[in-house]
């Protein structure tokens, strides 16, 4: 175990050196930051002493390494707009877009779960027929286009939920939580459920197919021999199964669902770091746009890693293999 | 004294769009206390489907159309599903064929046998601890308290067919349904077993229904035998009789591609053709198209009939002066 997890992380460090470079590479790119950063009033030598003070007089390959050493200190740079520390902006922001993610991924575990189970016990019920075309819907569905729905009847027309920013907070750790308070988890309901459906349909058909492929399995069959009931068999023996599967394209999709939730955060004004990036982009706001790719990368090296230990937990042919 | 098991012409029939397959069509056997009944016939020939009748597994599109099957004097055909699960895995237990998928595999041994003596017993978890270690102790495991804790893609083939009937014993059942369990092994492994499972059947006095299609499993195995053919028990009686003197033209072909029971230097018979498909099967004699003796009464369905004391067989025509002689 201990060296399966060593192997990971120097896996993830090369991950994370790779991304740095192009980052870097990616943001230099993008446009120059002294057309933004002097005014266009400056002389000359104001000018010069500005690119001097920023570094940018140096060979590229230099001011790579400089960005390097410094990133290594957590110095990823300060925001043009804010002039605070990127990262602390990001951090700042973090929790707004990890709830709302974790929030929508287990929204669509609780609701996709029962009626992809639902679906692949019976098969050919109506009900079932309904779930399915329902999930296809879930699918399709652009998120904007959902968000503006849910807007439009719950807090225009009836006025039950707000539909913007993200209501009263509960400081835990040094972060702001809304789903811990009544007015916090109102605000969280229709960013949450319009993240969520796309997934709730991913989980429906997982949890479906799971279900079918497992039902026709010999296991299945030598328990209804030995003369378990069928709830036993279902919630017990098949659901055991179909767990591996769900969460893994769960825990992989989560990571998606950060980075992806910059449509869903813009539309609700959801002040995560999604609306962060979109904000800073506008205004080519360097440091926070490489610290936000920074982060997300981590983020993804972190929920893979995750993903892979909990698939070892419910799996024992994986466990022994990484114990060999 | 009545029999453990009395099958009465059962009929099994999958409805599928292609058309009604009778998979089983025909099947009449009866088993006392503590025998073994050899289950007998070619791929395809309703040998498993007869077994889950029994069971009471039938999966759609499939169905028990007619016959009856007597359990201990209980009708099993029809029976609530709650009675019928009551007696799965207690009173009449199934080992499969392939014991590389009959373990859930991620699930925890001791998990899938304390199930099975919960689902029967209101014991503690102790006990039924217990009562699965001395089961796989039973069954040839070492050191089965170790054994225990372990997930089935630890044990090898033979040692998880092992588990399987280990589990099959746990209630000590009056019937085993036994579809072919050494098929998937090497054929060392398959001695063991084999004779492990005899022992213990005998020990316990459970009576075994043994489905196979090597004779040579049931020559050494058996008591009676019943050789199914398309759907059918076409000849049935003791092993001795039938494997001496066999009655039903098929049982004689099938005797004759068998290597130990040729006389050295002739060639191995085999029967020509091959096994007709049992979806929407014309009238008359199955066996039609591939039987030496065959004329125009085979046209017509021949039934079952005793030809003598013990021996039954469904031919127009049959070996009756092998069997006389
Ligand atoms: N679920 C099903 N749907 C349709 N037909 C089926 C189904 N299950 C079995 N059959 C048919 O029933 C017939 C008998 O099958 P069965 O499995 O009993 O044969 P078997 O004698 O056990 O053969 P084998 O030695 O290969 O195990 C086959 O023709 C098979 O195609
Ligand atoms: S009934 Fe006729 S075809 Fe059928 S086995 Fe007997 S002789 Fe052959
Ligand atoms: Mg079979």
């Amino acid at each position: 175990m201990t060296v399966f997890l060593l192997r990971r992380l120097l896996q993830a460090s090369g991950v994370v050196l790779a991304m740095t470079l192009l980052v870097f590479l990616g943001v230099y790119a993008v446009g120059d930051p002294v057309e933004i950063l002097i005014s266009p009033e400056a002389d000359q030598l104001e000018r010069e002493r500005a690119i001097k003070a920023l570094g940018l007089d140096l060979p590229l390959w230099r001011q790579y390494l400089v960005f390097l050493g410094n990133a290594l200190q957590g110095d990823l740079g300060r925001s043009f707009v804010f002039n605070e520390p990127a990262l602390r902006l990001i951090f700042d922001r973090m929790p707004a877009t990890l709830e709302l993610a974790l929030g929508a991924t287990f929204l669509a575990l609780l609701i996709g779960l029962p009626l992809g189970l639902f679906a692949g016990l019976r098969p050919n019920a109506l009900r079932s027929r309904i779930i399915m075309a329902g999930s296809i819907l879930g699918f399709s569905l652009p998120t904007f286009w959902v968000g503006l729905m849910l807007i439009m009847v719950f807090a225009v027309q009836c006025g039950w939920l707000p539909s913007t920013g993200r209501g009263e907070t509960v400081t835990i750790l040094g972060m702001r939580w809304s789903f811990l308070t009544w007015d916090g988890l109102a605000h969280m309901a229709m960013p949450m459920l319009s993240l969520s459906l796309s997934r709730i349909g991913l989980v429906i058909r997982l949890t479906r197919s799971g279900v079918r492929e497992n039902m026709v399995m010999d296991y299945v069959k030598f328990a209804r021999a030995k003369g378990l009931s069928p709830n036993r068999i279902v919630f017990v023996h098949v659901f055991r199964n179909i767990l591996i599967p769900v969460v893994t394209v769960m825990g992989l999709e989560l990571g998606g669902t950060i980075a992806f939730s910059v449509v869903t955060e813009s539309v609700f004004a959801w002040p995560g770091m999604g609306k962060l990036i979109i904000d800073s982009i506008n205004v080519l706001d360097r440091p926070v746009i490489v610290a936000y790719l920074m982060m997300i990368v981590m983020l993804f090296i972190t929920i893979n890693l995750l993903v892979d230990l909990s698939y070892s937990v419910l799996d024992p042919r994986v466990r022994l293999e990484s114990r060999e | 004294m009545s029999a453990t098991l009395e099958v009465r012409d059962l009929q099994t029939h999958f409805f599928t769009r292609a058309g009604v397959v009778k998979a089983v069509d025909g099947v009449s056997f009866s088993l006392n206390r503590g025998k073994v009944l050899g289950l007998v016939g070619e791929s395809g020939s309703g040998k498993s489907v007869s077994g889950f009748s029994i069971m009471g597994l039938v999966d759609d599109p499939g169905r028990i159309v007619g016959g009856s099957i007597r359990f201990q004097g209980r009708e099993l055909v029809g029976m609530a599903e709650p009675e019928m699960r009551g007696l799965r895995g207690n009173r009449i237990a199934m080992i499969f064929q392939d014991p590389m998928m009959t373990l859930n595999p991620v699930l925890r041994i001791d998990v899938q046998m304390m199930e099975t003596v919960l689902a029967h017993e209101k014991v503690s978890q102790a006990e039924a601890r217990r009562r699965s270690r001395d089961a796989l102790g039973m069954v040839g495991i070492p050191s089965p308290e170790e054994r225990l804790n372990s997930y089935p893609h630890q044990f090898s083939g033979g040692m998880r067919q092992r588990v399987a009937i280990a589990i099959a014993l746990l209630h000590q059942p009056d019937l085993i349904v036994a579809d072919e369990p050494t098929t998937a092994l090497d054929v060392t492994i398959q001695g063991q077993i084999l004779a492990q499972v005899q022992k213990l059947a005998a020990e316990l006095g459970t009576a075994l229904i043994w489905i196979t299609h090597d004779l040579s499993v049931v020559a050494g195995l058996a008591d009676d035998i019943a050789v199914m053919y398309a759907g059918k028990v076409v000849e049935s009686g003791s092993v001795e009789q039938v494997l001496e003197a066999p009655l039903h033209p098929y049982t004689h072909g099938l005797i004759g591609s068998v290597p130990s029971r040729n006389r050295r230097g002739t060639p191995l018979q085999q029967i020509p053709g091959m096994t007709p498909s049992v979806i929407n099967l014309p009238p008359g004699c199955a066996f039609r198209a591939r039987c030496p003796r065959a004329d125009g009464a085979c046209l017509e369905t021949p039934a079952m009939a005793e030809l003598a004391p013990g021996r039954l067989a469904r031919c127009f025509h049959p070996h009756v002066e092998a069997a006389s002689a």
